[in-house]
Formats: structure tokens, C-alpha cells, sequence
């Protein structure tokens, strides 16, 4: 009788601190954003972006609307403090398509799987927790994800990558192939997976055949908001794509003077478009950014000081808001935003965004400070060496040059990377060379943290702060390395391919990538703007190389057990031979015959039993000399009988 | 073997040592027996040949249809014409033009492009440099400003690969060089055609979506030969050296500046950097090109593939070439034989023979197939002994060989059309039959996943279809070493009397004290021999060094550099014998007995013989092979002149003639000559061919060199010692 008062009691508490917090602004919302953005060498980006915030509770026992419970449940069970996940394919081309803005530092990805996490759990716990959050991921996006369990695969920077000492892991696996199987659990998370809004717009096919895509997940959860953020998770997922508009195709290419770039629509390079937004959704954007370089370019053509920039191209819908970038550091120009807002579209009145310039226009983007390359050098299965090259970009002085002169004239370089067991780096063996010179590795390197790997049980690791002038033009590292050996059941399936170094991550800490658009006040900032907004270094990977290992013939383990048996049976026949007979033997049972005195010997016994049973005397032995010829002409009279019925088999039936 | 000496029956040793004994008893037989069954078995060869097959399945040659279209080709002429339409008044200048407008045809494709300068520096023979081929150090030195070369490379990057693999496609082109012999020379128009192919294939692979690896199209540029360019290229790529160079370069030679005022012109304005491009580990690489020669019957393609000391890219990238070519496109596909044996009498008497033993085989028993028909049997000796020549040789018949300096498999593949295309329908088909072969073999190593590693590395060609592996081309080569070490073992005990334990097994009588020690003495006595023949080795490798001096002297023509040579080594070879080797010093001590002192010598001589030929068929098979058909049986004849002189009946005659004609054919230059004289014809000697021919070797870095100076030639000095010995 007392149970429904405290049930009415517990549920009232419980609604209203549902209304209470529904009042505040952390409730659970969900946002979509696409962003498109016309690139240099006649692609087309474009950036989904779609953010679920969801409160933290304390009790951990709250019913979800909209944001996925399998994440939250990942997030309460291993602490997660902040998570990333990326699946990649194709290369971010740095040069054609930017390497200094918050798409590419952020977006671009290394091929293939790059995880990592921070966990909020006392430091010896990191570990377990990484286990089992890979084994989760891995279930959940349907990859191999469990390969990074293994200590061999994971690394624990402690401050190149980011700053979090001791919580945070690393793993890469560059040979992760990305397909639908794990776009499929990622569009699971969003509440309208792909039915509508503007997730609609992702056709396998085209986004498949696109020219780079990574999709992402990013997952920051606060406890309490001791930080002065908003407690919660925030589960950001992100899909970037760089298309070629397609229809375009035949018709732009050997018309070599005409450098117009190509017109496209949503559904010239989806294939689809937009019927309306996804009704669970708070705000559903659309925007165009056209970048700093293209903007400044198309000022130069038009001549004016107008921003608008129409005359070059046509807008096949008109925009509902321009954004201008707030620019107080680079005097080049200022990127603009074309924002659309997909609420007022529906089924009947589909939304399709189209592009269409009238006169070329040549741009270039933005580039990071240094461009990095990585390689391999030498050759052959023995040694070699890893050379990362940092070339100066700025070329034609395109590239922001404010801070640099300001700046103390230094520039600092973060270097970090993974590389596996079995390529043996010696450490020890670094070389620099700044401008094409030899220098002592001190006086450019301000910090550096090397962890040497550890057969089997921990791949090497490099961090490194670089500090180099700011008018430098090349430097370059050199690491020597050993080739190792694996035992035969360690070679992945298709071995001779060679072995993957996970890409490097090099980053510039004191050049940050932000945009700064006006934002008004009446409305929250849209998730991607703050996002831009966000001061983040500018970070860029470089290549994933291929070293090829020596590997053993996996055809042949039938040569090989066959060679290894005849070489014991040869080895321990020959042992037993010499262990069995006693030094002089052979001579004294040679003398015992020629006095043909029988002794009581088992042979002798049997042989003489033997002779007994069959009733016939025993032959005297015969001396070997004596009977050789005639052993000898019996043999080949066995041998001639044989080849001939050998030959005569051959013969009639063969 | 020690005897026992009661009057026990005799203990029996071990049936194998008995076996080792019974055969160095019967040497002279197996000797026979060996080389005659070792020389048929190489003439053999062509019989035993198998038919190639593709044995890594995830190649899949000619499974996917062929995706050139017209546009490509028109394209292409586009770019032919554009480059032939040029002014070649100012060389540089049109260089400079030419070179812009492949860049500008590159870049429209959406390549990176970039360019790489090389320095050209002629062959130098320095002996410590000999082995370390691919050494970056020495290019850093004087270079002159004269001899560069500007390279343009192309890369495509994968659209949706990881770019850890590339695969490379090879145009050797001279910029700019041809000059006013351009429209009537043929050599010009060549190399345009083979630029066309390659940007047929170009203009399709930028567009394709298939594509796993990087594509780079190198246009070698082959002022300076082809070799040079793509080997200083696959150094830069694979040895970059840091310091210093670049920035020397860029100031002094190249007018970089100039390059990028014809860029600014262009209206792309794309970027083109000095900065070396680079894409990943490369898979492959095609080199080709248009042959400038017609061919009678149809188009041919010839396939080139010997790399440097004889190594042979995996045999898979050779049959899906020949696959490609033979079924999907129709080329008849040839591989490199020697022309003169194709019409000589023997070769097509022992092919008859063979076809004739096939016959009476088959007839026997359908079942045995070993006969092939005459023709096909000389066909087939011509290949392979081209082969064998090329590989024994260790020079690269291409710049393929640079590849293969970096264990990358390449080849080169050389198309030669019927007759030259000047009307446009039979021009545009050649190009679109050479761009879909390309097109198609750079599918199949597209596809590979794994890198080459399924076929055979080590075999010989008898056509392009037909292959012997090396489990069987060792059987002769075994065949001719295997008696070797046997006639020396009999040699050695001759010498010594020692007691096999099998021929007089009674004769012997007791060892007296004076006698033990004689034995003990007689039994140290091949250290003499051995101290003989380390010093002529040792005068081998001063013989080989000689041409690093001799190299020096300038304004010095090949005959008298030739002359120079033998001379020193005949002075050194003087001296050495004054002051060590004369058997003076030695002989007063040992008394001469029947057989002794030579016979050790001998026995030392073939050791060494064996050992090197073992040591060289690990290096450089086919030389060993060549090496051991001309040293085994001199060594093996080898007995002093004089003793036959002495008997002088018929068998000793005859013994001293093959002597005399195996010593001879056996010397080096002497056999260098011979081959000349069979092949080409008595009047085209020179004394200076054989300087050449030496020089090429090493300035290849061949291990035939080495194996030359440091092998053949001190055993046939040994040799001709034994011949010539007092006894």
C-alpha cells in the first residue's frame, strides 16, 4: 500500500527534472549541416556534419530520444572522455586542396582506420579500457578495430599528438578497407539515418567512387562542468567527401583553353537531392563556402570591392543568409559562407543547390606552412631508411606570412609517429638537414620523446618539437632502420605485398586554422561554424609507406617439411650409428670371425635356431670378401629383371 | 686409409666412402662421361623447355576489356603534332618548347609534374666503387654543367588508392637534340610514336577509376643514352642524397627561371615544382619504345629483359606481356636470338637428329612428347644462346637493368610497327594497338595485390613462350663441374701414392722410418702448388686492375690500350715468375718422380677451378655455365706437353693437338676473337674490340670481369704452366 506514493513521488521527480533540464539548454538535439565547397582542380567537397548532444546524467539511467544509446552506454561504461574514430580512403591531396584551414586539420585523414581516445580512468586502467573499447567499435562499425587491442598496434603519445598525459592511446590501421559495411552502423547513430534529411543525399555509389572520403566520429563527453562546458556528450559525426561533378566530364576535358571550372548541382554529383529535413532535427543548413583564395581572386576579376562575387557564377537557389569572415589576420581576403536552410523544403519542392560559373576563374588554397613528405629510402630486404621531408610552400608568398614575421621568427614543427615492431629504427641514427646542410640534431630540436619498440610487445614511437627558422626552405629527417623477422604465423594474409608504417601526423602549434564568422546572437551558432571557430593547429598527415619484408615461400611447406625430415633422419641415422658402436668394434668382430670362434651372441643364437628349425645345417658365414662378386652379379641380374619389366610395363601399358 | 696391419680379413669401409673411392678410381671415365653428358644436356636444353603460364592468378591479363578510345588517340596526335610542328632553329630553345608542351599536356591531365635534373658522367672505373653499384656518394662530385639532362615525370595519382605502390612507364625521348635531320630521320619520329603511346595510355589512366597504384610516366631524357637518365633518376628516388646538390644545381646549369616563364605563358598557371615527386614502392616498370627499323611480315614487339649480372625479372611480367600481345592485340612477340646460328649446318643436323629420336620415342609410346621439330630446335638454340650470352655477359640490355639494381622487375618492350605509319587510319591503329598492350599489362599489375614473387626469377628464355627454369639448366652445368673435384682427389693421391685401399691392395709394403718421413714431406708438397697458384690469382687481380691505370693515359685508342694491357701482364706475369713462382726453388728439394710435381699443380689448379666456377654460378649462372664449357675440359686435358712428346704414338699426338687448340680457344681474348670471327666474319677484327668489350664490363659492373681476371684467366695460365712444365 505504500508503492504508488513513492511512484508518484519518484516519477514526478523524474519529469521534473526532465523539464528542467529540456528548459535549460542541454537537452538532446540533433543538428545536420552539409557544407559543399568548390576545390581548386575542379572537385567538389563536401562536408556532412552532424552533431547529437545529449545531457550526462548521474544515474546513468535515462531514457534517450534521439542520441544513440550504444555510444552512451560505450561512453558511461569505459569513461571516455574524448574519442575519435576516422574511416578513410584516398588521399587528402594537401597541395590542390588545402593544408592551412579547419577542414583539412581537422577532416583529413589517413587511409584506413585512425583511432584514438582519452579516457577518464586512473592511468594503469587506460589500458583495459582501450581493449575493450576497441573490441566495442569494433562490433559496432563492423571493422577490424579488435586489431588494435594488441600492445603491438597502439602507442600512448604523451604530448605531440595532443595534450593528455598518459590517458590517451593511439592506433592506426592503414589497411583497413572502408566500405558501405561501415557507413551503414555509422548512418544507424543519426535518428534519421538516411530516410531524410540531408543524409538522404548520401548514395552509396557516388559517394564510393568519390576521391577521398573519411568518415568520423568524434565524441567529447564532460562529467560535471568544472571545465565551464555544458556537461554532456557531444557526438559529432562527420562524412567528407571529395567528388568530381561528373556530367561535366566530357565535355570540359580537351578544351584545354577553356580552364572554366565545372558546374555542378546536388544532383549532378549525389544523384539525389534534398527532400526536406530530417524532422528530428533542430536546424537543418546547407552552406557554400567559397575560400579566401577564390574570393580574392574573384574581387580581382570583377574589380570591385564587392563581396558578392555574382557575376562569376549563378546560384541556382537564392541563398538566405550570407556570412562574410571576420578576418583580422590575413589580409588576403576573407572566405565567404552562403548559408541555405533545407526547412522550407520538401518532397514536392526538392531542394537541389546547382552551381554554374561563367568565366574561369584559377585559385589556389591555402597551404601549411611546410608541406610534408614522407619515404622510404635504400632498397633491398635488409635495411633502409625513413626520410620525412618538410618543404617550404610558399612558393609565390601566398601563404600567410603575418604571424611568422611577428612571431620571433621560429617556427615549431610537432612530428609524431608510430612505427611498427619489425621495422627496426635506430633511433640514434637521426640525421637533419636544414636547407640542404647537414646539422647537429640539437640545435633544431627543442623536445624530443622516444619510446624504442620492443619485439612483439610494443611498436617505437617518435615525438618530436622541431624548431626551425622561419625562412627555412627544406628540412629533412633521416631514421635508418633494420628489417626484422617474423615468426611464420605473424605475416598477415597477402604478405608479400610488404608492411604498412602508419602515416605520421606532423602539426604546427603555433599557426592555428580558425574562421570567424559573424554569428547573431537570437539563434545558438550553428555546430559546424563553431567548429570552425574552434582554434585548432594545423595538422596534416603524411603518406602511409610500404616496406617490403623478406618472406618465406608459404607455397612450399610440403619442401620444407620434407628437407627438414631428410636432414633429421640423415643427422640422427648417422648419431645412433656412431653412439651404438663401441671404438675398434668393427676390427674386433672381424678378428672373432676369421677365429671363427662361436660365441653365444643373439644373432648368432637366432641365426642358428633358424637353421635348426628348418632342419638344415648352418651354413658357415662367409667372409664378406668372398661373397661381394657374387652379391654383386645377383644384383645386377635383379636390376636388368626389373628394367626389363619396367621397360615391357612402359611399353604395353603405359 | 689406414690400414691394419695384421692379418685380420680387411675391415670394410663405409659404402659411401667406398662409393667416393670406386669413382676417383674410375675418374678418367667419369670425366668423360660427365662433360659429354654435360654439353648434351646444354644442347638438350631447347627440348626440355616448358611452356610458360601465369602463375600468379590474381594477374588476370586481357580479363577486362580494353578502355582506349579515340579521343585518347586523337589526343595524343595532338600532342605529336604539336611537338613536331615545333622550330628547331635554337636547339636549347626547342628543347625548352618541347619539354613545355608535355608538361602542359601532362598537367591537363591532372598529373603532378615536375622535372628531374641528372648529371651525366661517363662510366669511370674506379676498382673500390666496384660492387657498390648504386652508391650515392659518388655523384655529388665534379659534374659539369655541360652534361645534364632534364627528365619529366608525370604522376598520376590513384584516385582512391593509398598510394603505397606505383608502377612506372618508361619513354626514353631526346629533347630537342634531333636538329634538321628531324623530318627526314626516322629516329625522331620513333620516339614521338612511342611518346604517343605512352600518353595514349596516360590520358585513359587519368581518367579511369580502377587504378590502385600510382602511375608515373618518366620521359627519360636520352640525350645521354637511355640507361643513364633512368638510373640517375631511380638513385635520386631511391638514395636522395640532402646535402648540397640541389641548390648547386639549380644556380649553375639549369635555367630553372626559363621553365617557369614558359609556364606563366601557358594559361594553366599550374605550379610546376623542381622538387622531386615521388610515389610509393614501385611494383613495376615498363620500358618502351618504338623501334625505328620496319618489320617484313607484322608488327613485332620485342621484348628485352636481362638485367645486370644476369638477373631476369619474375617471369610473370614477361607472360602477361606476351599473353597481351600474342591473343588480345596480335604482335608477333620475339625475344633476342642469335642471327648466325639460325642458319648453321650443325645446329639443324642435331635438330634433326632430335626430332628424329622424338619420332621413334613417339612411336614407341604416344605418350613420350619430347620431340620437337628441327626448326623449332634451332629457333630455340638461337634463344637461348642469346640468352645465355646476355646473361653471362651481366650488361643490361636496357635501362630496365636500373630497375633491377632496386629490385624493381622491369622490362623493356620494344615495338616495331610494319611500315612506318604515315597514313592516318594505319597510324592511329598503331597506336591504339601499342596503347591497349600497355594499357592492359599495366591492368594485370594494377590487380596484383602482392608484389612479383609467384613465377621464376631464374631461368632462360628458348622463345618467347617457352622458358627453362633452373632446376633444369643446372643439370649440365652440375654435369661439367662434377668430375672436377674427383680428378683432382685422383690427381692428388697419384701424386702422393697414396693407397685408395681399392687398386693394389697387397702391393704395398711396409712403411720403413725413412720412408714415413718421406711420406710426411711428400704429403706437405701441395702447399708449394698452392703457394703457385694464390700467386697467380694474385696476378689475376692485378691484371684486372690494370685498366683503371691504363684509362689514365690520355688520348690512348682502344688497339694500343689493348696492347698496353697484355704487355703489363705479360711484364708482371715475367716478374712474378722470376721472382716466385720458378719451380727452381723447390725442385732441388723434392726428387722428381713419375708424375709428382705437375700432377699436384694440376690438382690445386682444378680445385681452384671448381671452387671459383661454384662461387661464379651463385653470382652470374650463365657465365659459370660459358666459363665452365671452356675451362673444365683444358683443365681436365692438361698434362705437359713434353711426356707426349716423349711417347709419340698416336693417342699422345692426339692429345697434345686437343691441348693445344682447348688452350688456346680458352684464352679470353683468343675465344673473344673466335666467337667474333664465327659470328660477324674475319675482317671486322680489331684489336681494340676486345679493349671495348672488356671496358663495357666493367664499366657495367659486370661480375664477369671479376670472374674473368680473378678465375678464368689465372687457371688458363696455370694451365698453359702445365702444358709448357719440365717434368
Amino acid at each position: 500500500m505504500e508503492l504508488p506514493p513513492r511512484w508518484a513521488v519518484l516519477l514526478f521527480l523524474l519529469l521534473s527534472s526532465t523539464k528542467a533540464s529540456r528548459s535549460a539548454v542541454d537537452k538532446e538535439e540533433f543538428q545536420e549541416e552539409l557544407l559543399l565547397k568548390p576545390l581548386p582542380d575542379r572537385k567538389v567537397l563536401a562536408h556532412f556534419h552532424f552533431e547529437s548532444r545529449a545531457p550526462r546524467n548521474s544515474n546513468g539511467r535515462r531514457h534517450l530520444h534521439l542520441f544513440p544509446k550504444a555510444i552512451s552506454q560505450m561512453v558511461e561504461k569505459f569513461r571516455v572522455k574524448e574519442m575519435e574514430l576516422s574511416f578513410t580512403q584516398g588521399r587528402w591531396n594537401y597541395e590542390r586542396w588545402g593544408g592551412f584551414d579547419t577542414m583539412s586539420s581537422n577532416n583529413a585523414k589517413p587511409p584506413g582506420v585512425e583511432l584514438w581516445a582519452v579516457f577518464d580512468v586512473p592511468k594503469e586502467q587506460v589500458d583495459a579500457s582501450w581493449k575493450n573499447l576497441t573490441h566495442t567499435l569494433s562490433g559496432l562499425f563492423c571493422a577490424s578495430i579488435n586489431f588494435l587491442e594488441s600492445s603491438t598496434m597502439y602507442s600512448a603519445p604523451d604530448w605531440s599528438f595532443r595534450q593528455a598525459s598518459g590517458h590517451l592511446r593511439y592506433g592506426m590501421l592503414p589497411r583497413e578497407a572502408v566500405c558501405t559495411e561501415n557507413l551503414t552502423p555509422w548512418l544507424k547513430l543519426l535518428p534519421c539515418r538516411d530516410n531524410a534529411g540531408l543524409s538522404a543525399l548520401m548514395d552509396r555509389p557516388s559517394i564510393y567512387t568519390s576521391f577521398y572520403h573519411s568518415q568520423r566520429l568524434h565524441l567529447t563527453s564532460n562529467a560535471s562542468d568544472l571545465e565551464g562546458l555544458n556537461p554532456g556528450i557531444v557526438l559529432e559525426q562527420t562524412l567528407t567527401v571529395v567528388l568530381h561533378p561528373r556530367s561535366q566530364r566530357t565535355i570540359l576535358t580537351h578544351i584545354s583553353e577553356s580552364y572554366l571550372q565545372p558546374s555542378w548541382s546536388l544532383s549532378s554529383i549525389f544523384g539525389r537531392k534534398v527532400n526536406g529535413r530530417c524532422a528530428l532535427a533542430k536546424s537543418s543548413k546547407v552552406y557554400l563556402q567559397l575560400e579566401r583564395g577564390l574570393v580574392s581572386e574573384l574581387k580581382k576579376n570583377i574589380g570591385s570591392e564587392g563581396y558578392d562575387g555574382e557575376a562569376n557564377f549563378e546560384l541556382s537557389v537564392n541563398p538566405d543568409r550570407v556570412l562574410k569572415e571576420e578576418n583580422s589576420r590575413h589580409g588576403i581576403g576573407s572566405s565567404l559562407l552562403y548559408e541555405f536552410s533545407v526547412d522550407k523544403y520538401s518532397n514536392s519542392k526538392p531542394f537541389d543547390l546547382g552551381l554554374t560559373w561563367k568565366f574561369p576563374v584559377i585559385w589556389s588554397c591555402q597551404q601549411a606552412p611546410l608541406h610534408a613528405i614522407r619515404f622510404l629510402m635504400g632498397s633491398g630486404n635488409e635495411r633502409g631508411a625513413i626520410a620525412i621531408l618538410l618543404k617550404s610552400t610558399d612558393l609565390n608568398d601566398s601563404s600567410p606570412g603575418a604571424d611568422r614575421s611577428s612571431d620571433g621568427c621560429e617556427l615549431h614543427v610537432n612530428i609524431f609517429q608510430i612505427v611498427p615492431w619489425y621495422i627496426r629504427v635506430y633511433y640514434h641514427s637521426l640525421q637533419l638537414f636544414v636547407d640542404d646542410q647537414l646539422k647537429a640534431v640539437g640545435a633544431f630540436v627543442e623536445k624530443i620523446h622516444v619510446m624504442p619498440s620492443k619485439d612483439k610487445i610494443s611498436p617505437g614511437m617518435m615525438e618530436m618539437v622541431l624548431k626551425l627558422p622561419c625562412g627555412v626552405k627544406s628540412a629533412a629527417l633521416t631514421l635508418d632502420f633494420d628489417k626484422g623477422f617474423l615468426h611464420i604465423d605473424e605475416y598477415p594474409p597477402d604478405a608479400n605485398q610488404g608492411f604498412d608504417i602508419p602515416s605520421a601526423a606532423i602539426s604546427f602549434p603555433n599557426f592555428h586554422a580558425s574562421m570567424h564568422f559573424p554569428s547573431n546572437d537570437s539563434e545558438r551558432k550553428s555546430p559546424m561554424l563553431s567548429k570552425f571557430q574552434e582554434s585548432s593547429p594545423v595538422l596534416s598527415y603524411t603518406e602511409v609507406l610500404l616496406v617490403p619484408l623478406t618472406t618465406p615461400d608459404f607455397s612450399m611447406p610440403y619442401n620444407v617439411i620434407t628437407i627438414t625430415c631428410t636432414v633429421f633422419a640423415l643427422y640422427f641415422g648417422s648419431l645412433l650409428n656412431v653412439l651404438r658402436q663401441r671404438v675398434g668394434e668393427k676390427e674386433r668382430l672381424l678378428k672373432s670371425k676369421a677365429t671363427a670362434v662361436k660365441t653365444g651372441r643373439p644373432s648368432e643364437l637366432l641365426s642358428r635356431l633358424s637353421a635348426k628349425l628348418r632342419g638344415r645345417s648352418q651354413e658357415p658365414s662367409q667372409s664378406p670378401s668372398e661373397s661381394s662378386p657374387l652379391i654383386n652379379s645377383k644384383l645386377v641380374l635383379k636390376v636388368l629383371l626389373m628394367a626389363a619389366l619396367a621397360v615391357a610395363w612402359q611399353y604395353y601399358f603405359g | 686409409m689406414p690400414k691394419t696391419e695384421t692379418g685380420t680379413p680387411k675391415m670394410k669401409p663405409r659404402p659411401i666412402v667406398r662409393l667416393g673411392i670406386f669413382l676417383i678410381s674410375h675418374s678418367l671415365l667419369v670425366c668423360v662421361v660427365c662433360c659429354t653428358a654435360g654439353v648434351l644436356a646444354l644442347l638438350l636444353l631447347p627440348l626440355l623447355a616448358k611452356n610458360t603460364y601465369i602463375s600468379e592468378n590474381a594477374l588476370m591479363p586481357g580479363s577486362a576489356s580494353s578502355m582506349i578510345s579515340n579521343r585518347d588517340i586523337s589526343e595524343a596526335n595532338r600532342l605529336a603534332s604539336d611537338l613536331s610542328g615545333l622550330n628547331f632553329e635554337p636547339q636549347d630553345a626547342a628543347a625548352l618548347e618541347s619539354r613545355g608542351i608535355l608538361t602542359k599536356y601532362m598537367s591537363d591531365l591532372g598529373a603532378e609534374v615536375s622535372y628531374h635534373k641528372f648529371h651525366h658522367k661517363p662510366n669511370q672505373f674506379h676498382p673500390l666503387h666496384f660492387f657498390s653499384s648504386p652508391d650515392s656518394t659518388s655523384s655529388v662530385k665534379n659534374f659539369s654543367c655541360s652534361a645534364h639532362g632534364l627528365n619529366t615525370v608525370g604522376i598520376i595519382r590513384a584516385p582512391r588508392g593509398d598510394g603505397k605502390e606505383a608502377i612506372v612507364l618508361v619513354t626514353p625521348y631526346k629533347f630537342g637534340k634531333r636538329g634538321a635531320t628531324y623530318k627526314f630521320g626516322k629516329s625522331g619520329a620513333a620516339e614521338t610514336l612511342s611518346l604517343s603511346i605512352a600518353y595514349t595510355v596516360f590520358s585513359l589512366l587519368s581518367r579511369v577509376t580502377w587504378l590502385a597504384k600510382d602511375i608515373i610516366w618518366f620521359v627519360a631524357d636520352s640525350q645521354y643514352g637511355e640507361y643513364a637518365p633512368v638510373e640517375a633518376w631511380l638513385r635520386d628516388y631511391h638514395l636522395p642524397v640532402f646535402t648540397g646538390l640541389g641548390t648547386l644545381n639549380a644556380d649553375t646549369c639549369i635555367k630553372i627561371d626559363d621553365l617557369y616563364v614558359f609556364e606563366q605563358k601557358s594559361i594553366a598557371q599550374r605550379k610546376i615544382s623542381d622538387g622531386f615527386r615521388r610515389a610509393g614502392t614501385m611494383a613495376a616498370a615498363l620500358i618502351l619504345k618504338v623501334a625505328d627499323r620496319n618489320e617484313l611480315l607484322e608488327d613485332t614487339l620485342n621484348i628485352y629483359a636481362e638485367a645486370s649480372n644476369g638477373q631476369m625479372p619474375n617471369l610473370d611480367l614477361i607472360n602477361i606481356v606476351n599473353y597481351l600481345a600474342v591473343h588480345r592485340q596480335g604482335l608477333r612477340v620475339k625475344v633476342e636470338k642469335v642471327l648466325t646460328l639460325l642458319d648453321s649446318r650443325w645446329l639443324e643436323i642435331l635438330g634433326e637428329i632430335f626430332e628424329l629420336l622424338g619420332k621413334v620415342a613417339r612411336s614407341l609410346n604416344p605418350g613420350w612428347k619430347f620431340g620437337i621439330s628441327a626448326a623449332d630446335y634451332i629457333e630455340g638454340s638461337a634463344t637461348l644462346a642469346s640468352s645465355l650470352y646476355y646473361q653471362a655477359l651481366g650488361i643490361p640490355t636496357g635501362p630496365h637493368g636500373a630497375f633491377r639494381d632496386f629490385q624493381v622487375d622491369a622490362i623493356t618492350l620494344e615495338i616495331s610497327p610494319k611500315v612506318f605509319p604515315h597514313n592516318k587510319a594505319r597510324h592511329n591503329e598503331f597506336l591504339l594497338r601499342g596503347g591497349r598492350l600497355v594499357e592492359g599489362v599495366i591492368r594485370s599489375i594494377n590487380n596484383l595485390l602482392e608484389k612479383f614473387h609467384q613465377s621464376f626469377f631464374l631461368y632462360m628464355l628458348t622463345s618467347p613462350s617457352k622458358f627453362v627454369s633452373v632446376g633444369v639448366y643446372m643439370i649440365a652445368f652440375a654435369l661439367l663441374v662434377a668430375p672436377l673435384p674427383l680428378v683432382a682427389a685422383s690427381l692428388y693421391a697419384d701424386a702422393n701414392q697414396l693407397d685408395l685401399g681399392v687398386k693394389n691392395t697387397k702391393s704395398t709394403p711396409t712403411a720403413t722410418a725413412s720412408d714415413e718421413l718421406d711420406i710426411t714431406f711428400r704429403s706437405w708438397k701441395w702447399l708449394y702448388a698452392a703457394r703457385e697458384v694464390f700467386l697467380i690469382h694474385v696476378w689475376g687481380a692485378a691484371v684486372l686492375l690494370l685498366p683503371y691505370f691504363i684509362c689514365q693515359i690520355p688520348n690512348c685508342s682502344p688497339t694500343s690500350s689493348t696492347v698496353i694491357w697484355v704487355f703489363l701482364s705479360m711484364l708482371s706475369l715475367l716478374i712474378l715468375y722470376l721472382i716466385g713462382v720458378s719451380p727452381s726453388t723447390h725442385v732441388s728439394i723434392s726428387q722428381p718422380e713419375e708424375k709428382g710435381e705437375w700432377a699436384i699443380l694440376k690438382s690445386a689448379t682444378i680445385s681452384v677451378v671448381f671452387i671459383g666456377l661454384l662461387v661464379m654460378s651463385v653470382v652470374n649462372f650463365a657465365a659459370a655455365e660459358i666459363g665452365a664449357l671452356l675451362l673444365v675440359p683444358m683443365c681436365l686435358m692438361a698434362q705437359p706437353l713434353k711426356l707426349d712428346m716423349k711417347v709419340g704414338k698416336l693417342r699422345s699426338f692426339l692429345r697434345i693437338i686437343c691441348n693445344v687448340v682447348l688452350g688456346f680457344v680458352a684464352f679470353p681474348p683468343a675465344a673473344f676473337f673466335v666467337v667474333k670471327t664465327i659470328f660477324e666474319g674475319f675482317d671486322s677484327i680489331d684489336m681494340g674490340d676486345f679493349w671495348n668489350w672488356m671496358e663495357s664490363l666493367w664499366a657495367w659492373n659486370s661480375a664477369t670481369y671479376i670472374y674473368i681476371g680473378m678465375v678464368h684467366l689465372p687457371c688458363w695460365v696455370l694451365c698453359i704452366h702445365i702444358l709448357l712444365h719440365s717434368c
